[in-house]
């Protein structure tokens, strides 16, 4: 009854002895139970996900008791879908269900936190100046105060801190960047917005209106496919995930589904059952190996061989020898196959040039607009030469004709496109492939296929053409992948073809054998059926591919070797069938409704942007230590005279081209250029031009090591940029951040090597560029531990935001089911909290300024034509026209007193300009006034975007994928372009709005907007290209077909024109390490560093819980196989050294009959923060699994102003690739491991620690 | 003011002492409980806490014998006034001295150990505070009562104690000319008395002692 009474009648209370005394039994009071029961009550269910790390965007309810979270299980409330389709639910997973720990543990961040080292010279220096500002700007004026604080980060000693004096800091500190330096020196890095769009909104929104850079974050993270822009024009879209179950043919290639799309692996189980086939491709028996009706292992790194054997297969059996009708038809539709390529003669061969336009014929065959964008093909019944609708030169400057019904422009009538010039030849030519799976690897490890040259000729049937007065030989591009693929056809003849698969020639099943390590008659039989799939059902027949074949330098080759496949087969476009790529799952549903809001488009345009490889690769300085020569990568066709420099070169060229966009942009601060040149009555635009072309003026990109082009403030949020992604982590300590790092390689400089042509080489290359490192996060990730500001941020169920994926075509909420625990606060407010106090430290410092903007010339608007050729302004090959040659210029006006007010309501830019995407626009008057009456007006008439509601409801009222109002008008807008009717795809939804409040009630399927490709019905699921199929809209490509062959002219240059296969890349890290290293008597062994995801992990969790941590032997460890470990005498959990010359990794061996022979894998994003001991080669202590990887950069992937090789933020741009690394294994004896417990001892004060 | 000090206040801080306790032992049992810091810190509380509980312990016995017992049964024994009065002074002092020590070296820890300052309430270092000021006023009545070691005024004590103890009415007169120190002794005894319920202090109703006694394994039965 009552615990007191309890006790006074202790004596009086009746027990029962049990077991000999041992036992007693009590009447006492129970009620204290309850608080245990209790634990697992609630009062009440709030839907959210987690959508800061997480892409599965699966729907939860999370159980709220007394204001706390208690526990969290999934939704299962997804619309249904039609009869004979499983449904959505449940998705979630084990990491999303055990999330909710991570709330209330102790890794949870709870207040600001400042180093102290910084916040101590802070106060006593704003004793002296008093304004924020000048303060900042006087510790930055000391190197050595600033040098105290660098060189400390990472190394512990922060201090809590209030908000209002870390908003100071970093405010004053921005305000100074930006007058001292200009505001593309202020750089933000969050990934993947559609987790959660108005998180990252709220820190884009800040910086885009104060002129900062976002950071690109799909291709840095190795993610983006380039395969997918060269090819389609599009950066990636896929199938969701129940359209696996409408597939009778599944190749799982590289992608370990049950693994990482856990939610969606439902499908493949059900597919299954319903009687598909599935054939797994991965190298080490992963638990995707388990699906497969048929496991194929090849070497990690040779996938594009096995592809290469199966197109051959493929092309031989239903393209050649018994023709496919389906296929057939397909591909003269939706393929560049008819269209025509002419030959160019390079010393003394013909080679395959550039796709024939329009311009190349007398009186441009009639065409007016664009001629020199005008693919050309020819008619099978006629013979002539036929301008077909449809290429990207219709796209632009006229209306009506930019659609792919097979019509000829001219007569408007349709046509028969002629695939093969076999037959009707005018003669048969020598043409030379480029092969490269001759040459030997560094180590011996990927096999070399010897063919007895680098260039291997095969015949063609080609057709002269008079172009230009000059007799050129002309082929079409099935004829050229046909033998591309080393296809022997009847009539043809000729050397380095196959009539037998069993022969040894690229790229017959038996050529690739020595290669892979595949068995030739698995590579026929899969091939085959996938085909006869194909063949029998109209394209069903899928692969889903992942990053393990993204993340390798020549991912393209994998990519494209499966794609052609895909294309080949009349796959892309159909229910069932396609290109599934899930790597990020970034599909930000209602896009267009976003960018206004992410990028303040409502206020300024255009944003700055940046992608970020090229910007890391510069500003980590990891091109200093480059060791790929441009040589080593080209064609053997290609010109070498053109190909002098290194890789920096080439991305320097990209960035002066306007290819590739820049930050920062310019060698001035852009504010002093345009007050420069207003005073001298001078256009800003006109000014910068004359003063680059004068030399006077320099890009930032030729000199990234001047402090005048150092970034000099990063935000970091909703990511582990240091933690996981940064590749070149030790590169990033010592030149970025100049602090205590691992970097074990020596450069350019100090190795006497040939620099760069150019790039301005410093001998002292500088160390801590980087001024203020500020992360918002809700735990102390290892980005958190090397910044100098942590914001506590609210985490998954603290806050309101919207979230997609491409999985399923649902949208659905973040909520706030409890206020954000401790100080933390929303991504949104903390940015709001930031931008209130920028506006008042402004006044004084920054009023209304000018500053003039460089962006990329840009995929989807008309700039995408500007390049037909590669001309450099700098080397005086043409003028420098801004948007044309070279970047364009804008000059912008930023209120900067005014950031706070543009921040919390919607600019005028949008009555004024309209909004848009993807090449079209539409009016969004509509939107705006009813945005004024839902979210109110503030005083100056303008509606609020106070709240984070208020931020969705901005996005979802300006999407057409939320608002049917909207998506009709863009299908109106594309109809015009096209010249057919789409709009019947949004008419019956005209009247929908979905609105915050109800996503929350229930997850909402999308409306089919134009921005996507696939469409929204009760008869199909979503599917990528299923309008170019089925509406008749060009792929944003050169053809506007699925483009094949590739003709800008660094493509062919580095061999990339057609796929082949190419072998992982020399990267030179581990011989010099040896030498230095391989005489301390310990056995060592060199081994190709792999890093898939996480294992249990990745995505809703992280490995710095205690769950991971019991899983994952309670820190860093790596997988290795049990010969490799028993041939330097590792035993399993024993401590290991892996190290190259980028740097070294302590952690435990995990040995395994799991792994392949030669291959070392370490999951990614396993914290450096618990249980990681010193490294004896660096001295410092070991690093994360990127602490052994250097970005190298691709040349192709800086291509632009070239149809679909144009630039767009995170759909073209080069990749941080990461896995063609090797590294060298050792043990380390237990009695060696050293915790580094001391503490940091380099301070200007003796033995003060690191705060 | 003397009467409510020490006629009315006694009550007030009694009544609020015993059901303070009662009430939060009962409705916040979670509560319930010293707030030891020996993680964050182990080497001084050890020396610190058993000279402490020890001396404390040790003086609060004398305080209960000493006061309630009825001078009828002291005399019974044939103890006289002067004998309890150099016994309470011998006993206390010495105990005193050991309670001094322990809590000088608890407060230091508390105040002076960064972590454990950090998680200290006020009403942690409240209680050592208290406690200590008490420790010295008590000590320093030893050196008053040098000068009547016969023990008379010690009796006054116990007349006072035992009014009050027994409710009856006229309890401070007996306290109306003794010296100012016992005053603030008592008075500050009595707040302590007062303030118990709210901090830590209640941690001293539940010493484990049946731990010590209790069978291995204890089932508490269903409700009936």
């Amino acid at each position: 009854m009552s615990y007191f009474i309890d006790r006074i009648s202790y004596f009086a209370q009746n027990r029962e002895k049990f077991s000999d005394g041992h036992g007693v039994t009590t009447e006492e009071n129970r009620a204290w139970e309850e608080a245990y029961r209790g634990r697992w009550a609630h009062d009440k269910i709030v839907r959210s996900t987690h959508g800061v790390n997480c892409t599965g965007s699966c729907s939860w309810k999370i159980y709220v008791k007394n204001g706390l979270i208690t526990w969290e299980t999934q939704q299962t409330d997804y619309p249904r879908t039609r009869p004979d389709l499983p449904n959505h639910e449940p998705r979630g997973c084990s990491r999303g269900a055990s999330y909710s720990w991570y709330i209330y543990s102790a890794n949870r961040l709870k207040y600001p936190l400042i180093r102290k080292r910084l916040l101590k010279m802070w106060r006593a220096m704003k004793e002296q100046h008093s304004d924020p500002v000048d303060t900042w700007k006087a510790i930055q004026a000391d190197p050595i105060l600033r040098m105290e604080y660098q060189k400390v980060r990472g190394r512990g000693g922060f201090v809590r801190a209030e908000w209002d004096e870390a908003n100071e800091i970093i405010a004053a500190s921005n305000i100074h960047t930006i007058k001292e330096h200009g505001p593309d020196r202020v750089i933000g890095f969050s990934p993947i917005p559609a987790m959660s769009m108005v998180s990252y909104a709220a820190g884009s929104r800040y910086l885009s209106l104060i002129g900062g850079v976002c950071m690109s974050f799909y291709d840095w993270y190795c993610d983006l496919p380039p395969a997918s822009p060269q090819t389609w024009g599009e950066q990636t879209d896929v199938p969701e995930s129940a359209d696996w179950y409408n597939s009778g043919f599944i190749i799982m290639w590289g992608s370990n589904v049950p693994q990482t799309r856990t939610p969606d692996a439902h499908f493949m189980t059900e597919a299954r059952y319903k009687g598909t086939q599935v054939v797994t491709v991965t190298p080490d028996y992963s638990e995707a190996a388990k699906f497969g009706d048929i496991w194929l292992n090849p070497k990690q790194g040779t996938d594009a061989a096995v592809g290469m054997a199966m197109g051959h297969v493929i092309l031989k059996e239903f393209h050649l020898d018994n023709v496919s009708e389906y296929f057939d038809e397909y591909t003269r539709k939706y393929s560049d196959f008819p269209f025509l390529v002419k030959l160019e003669k390079r010393d003394g061969r013909y080679i395959p040039g550039r796709m024939l336009r329009a311009a190349d014929f007398d009186k441009n065959l009639g065409q007016k607009n664009n001629p020199e964008w005008k693919t050309v093909c020819l008619d099978e019944k006629t013979g002539d030469v036929v301008v077909p609708t449809g290429s990207i030169g219709f796209r632009w400057g006229e209306d009506g004709q930019w659609n792919i019904q097979p019509n000829n422009a001219k007569t408007k009538k349709e046509f028969l496109p002629q695939k093969t010039l076999l037959g009707s030849e005018d003669e048969i030519l020598k043409v030379g492939f480029p092969y490269f799976a001759g040459a030997e690897h560094e180590h011996g490890y990927f096999e070399a296929n010897d063919q007895g040259g680098d260039i291997l000729d095969r015949n063609l049937p080609v057709k002269y053409m008079e172009i230009d007065g000059d007799k050129v030989p002309v082929v079409t591009v099935f004829d050229l992948v046909c033998a591309n693929y080393g296809i022997a056809r009847e009539g043809l003849g000729g050397d380095n073809v196959a009539s037998d698969y069993s022969e040894n020639v690229p790229y017959t099943p038996k050529w690739q054998e020595s290669i892979t390590g595949v068995a030739a008659d698995k590579i026929t039989q899969v091939a085959r059926a996938f085909a006869d799939n194909a063949d029998k059902t109209q394209g069903k027949s899928m692969i889903i591919i992942g990053a393990a074949m993204n993340h390798w330098y020549h991912m393209d080759m994998n990519y494209r070797a499966c794609i052609n496949m895909l294309v080949f087969c009349g796959c892309i476009g159909q229910s069932g069938g396609g290109w599934s790529h899930y790597v990020g799952q970034e599909k930000l549903r209602p896009q267009t409704g976003w960018l206004p809001l992410a990028f303040g488009l409502d206020w300024t345009r255009p944003p700055r942007q940046m992608n970020s490889t090229s910007f890391f690769y510069a500003h980590t300085d990891q091109w200093r230590y480059e060791t790929l020569g441009v040589n080593e990568i080209l064609c053997p066709t290609a010109d070498k005279e053109k190909w002098k420099g290194s890789l920096i070169d080439c991305n320097i060229r990209a960035e002066r081209m306007g290819w590739l966009p820049s930050a920062p942009q310019l060698q001035e601060n852009p504010l002093d250029l345009v007050r420069k040149a207003e005073g001298k009555g001078v256009d800003p635009v006109e000014y910068v031009t004359e003063r680059l072309k004068d030399g006077d003026l320099r890009m930032s990109c030729e000199d990234p090591d001047d402090p005048a082009n150092w970034p000099r403030n990063l935000f970091v949020w909703r990511s582990n940029l240091l933690g996981s992604s940064g590749k070149g982590h030790e590169y990033f300590l010592k030149h970025f951040l100049g602090t205590q790092h691992g970097v074990q390689g020596k450069d350019l400089g100090e190795e006497g090597r040939k620099g760069s042509e150019e790039v301005v080489w410093h001998d002292d290359a500088p160390e801590g560029k980087l001024d203020l490192v500020v992360t918002l996060d809700f735990r102390m990730s290892t980005t958190c531990m090397y910044s100098d500001i942590v914001l506590p941020t609210a985490s998954w169920y603290e806050k309101n935001d919207l979230n997609t994926s491409d999985m399923h075509p649902f949208i659905h909420p973040l909520s706030k089911a409890i206020d954000p625990v401790w100080q933390s606060r929303s991504d949104w407010e903390i940015y709001k909290g930031i931008a209130k106090k920028f506006s008042e430290l402004s006044p004084g410092h920054l009023g209304v300024e000018k500053e003039i903007v460089l962006t990329p010339i840009q995929h989807d608007t008309p700039g995408e034509l500007a390049q037909p050729d590669v001309k450099e302004w700098r080397k005086g090959e043409c003028d420098l026209i801004p948007g044309v040659t070279a970047p364009a210029m804008k000059v912008v006006e930023r209120d900067y007193p005014a950031t706070y007010e543009r921040f919390t309501s919607l600019g005028p830019l949008l009555e004024k300009l309209g909004n848009g995407g993807k090449g079209i626009g539409w009016n969004t008057d509509h939107e705006v006034e009813f945005l004024k009456q839902l979210n109110g007006e503030n005083k100056e008439g303008r509606a609020k975007i106070v709240t984070d509601i208020d931020a969705c409801e901005t996005v979802l009222t300006l999407a057409p994928e939320t608002n049917g109002e909207v998506a009709v008008k863009a299908w109106e807008a594309l109809s015009k372009i096209t010249g057919l009717d789409h709009t019947h795809l949004a008419k019956p939804k005209e009247d929908e709005k979905i609105r915050f409040r109800d996503i929350q009630a229930q997850p909402r399927k999308i409306i089919s907007s134009p921005t996507w490709s696939g469409i929204e019905s009760e008869e199909v699921c979503y599917n990528a290209g299923y309008t170019n199929v089925h509406e008749y809209i060009p792929w944003r490509t050169l053809t506007g077909r699925q483009q094949l062959y590739q003709d800008h002219p660094w493509m062919l240059d580095f061999g990339e024109g057609l796929v082949s296969y190419k072998p992982p890349i020399n990267t030179a890290t581990v011989q010099s390490m040896i030498e230095k290293h391989g005489d301390d008597n310990v056995p060592h062994i060199t081994l190709n560093f792999i890093t898939p995801h996480q294992k249990w992990g990745i995505h809703s969790t992280y490995s710095d819980n205690l769950h991971m941590l019991t899983l994952s032997r309670g820190g860093p460890i790596v997988w290795m196989s049990e010969p490799d470990a028993k041939s330097v005498g590792i035993k399993d959990n024993d401590w290991v050294e892996v190290f190259n010359t980028n740097g070294a990794i302590t952690a435990r061996a995990v040995v395994s009959q799991r792994v392949n022979d030669g291959m070392l894998m370490m999951y990614h994003a396993q914290e450096k923060i618990v249980n990681t001991p010193g490294s004896k080669i660096t001295n410092a202590r070991g690093g994360i699994h990127n602490s052994v990887t250097r970005t190298t950069v691709k040349p192709t992937h800086m291509i632009g102003a070239y149809a679909q090789q144009s630039y767009g933020f995170n759909y073209y741009g080069t990749v941080g690739s990461n896995r063609d690394e090797f590294v060298v294994v050792r043990k380390i004896e237990d009695k060696d491991i050293d915790w580094m417990e001391g503490p940091a001892e380099d301070s200007i004060i003796p033995g003060e620690a690191a705060e | 003011m003397d009467f409510f000090l020490f006629q009315i206040f006694p009550y007030i801080a009694i009544a609020v002492f015993a059901l303070g306790s009662i009430l939060r032992f009962d409705r916040d049992p979670y509560s319930w409980r010293s707030k030891s810091s020996q993680l964050l810190r182990k080497k001084q509380l050890i020396i610190g806490s058993v000279l402490f509980h020890l001396g404390i312990l040790t003086i609060l016995a004398g305080h209960v014998v000493g006061l309630l017992t009825p001078i009828a049964i002291w005399d019974a024994l044939g103890v006289s006034h002067g004998a309890k009065q150099i016994l309470a002074m011998a006993a206390g002092g010495f105990a005193g001295v050991f309670c001094f020590i322990g809590l000088v070296i608890l407060l230091h820890r508390r105040l002076f150990d960064p972590r454990i300052r950090a998680t200290s309430s006020f009403s942690d270092i409240a209680v050592l505070v208290l406690l200590l000021v008490q420790l010295c006023l008590g000590m320093w009545t030893i050196t008053v009562s040098m000068n009547h070691l016969d023990g008379h005024e010690m009796v006054k004590f116990m007349e006072w104690a035992q009014h009050i103890g027994t409710f009856r009415g006229g309890a401070h007169e007996y306290l109306l000319d003794v010296a100012l120190v016992f005053k603030l002794h008592i008075t500050l005894g009595m707040f302590i008395l007062f303030v118990w319920p709210f901090t830590r202090l209640v941690h001293a109703f539940s010493a484990p002692v049946g731990f010590i006694f209790r069978p291995y394994q204890v089932v508490r039965k269903r409700a009936k």
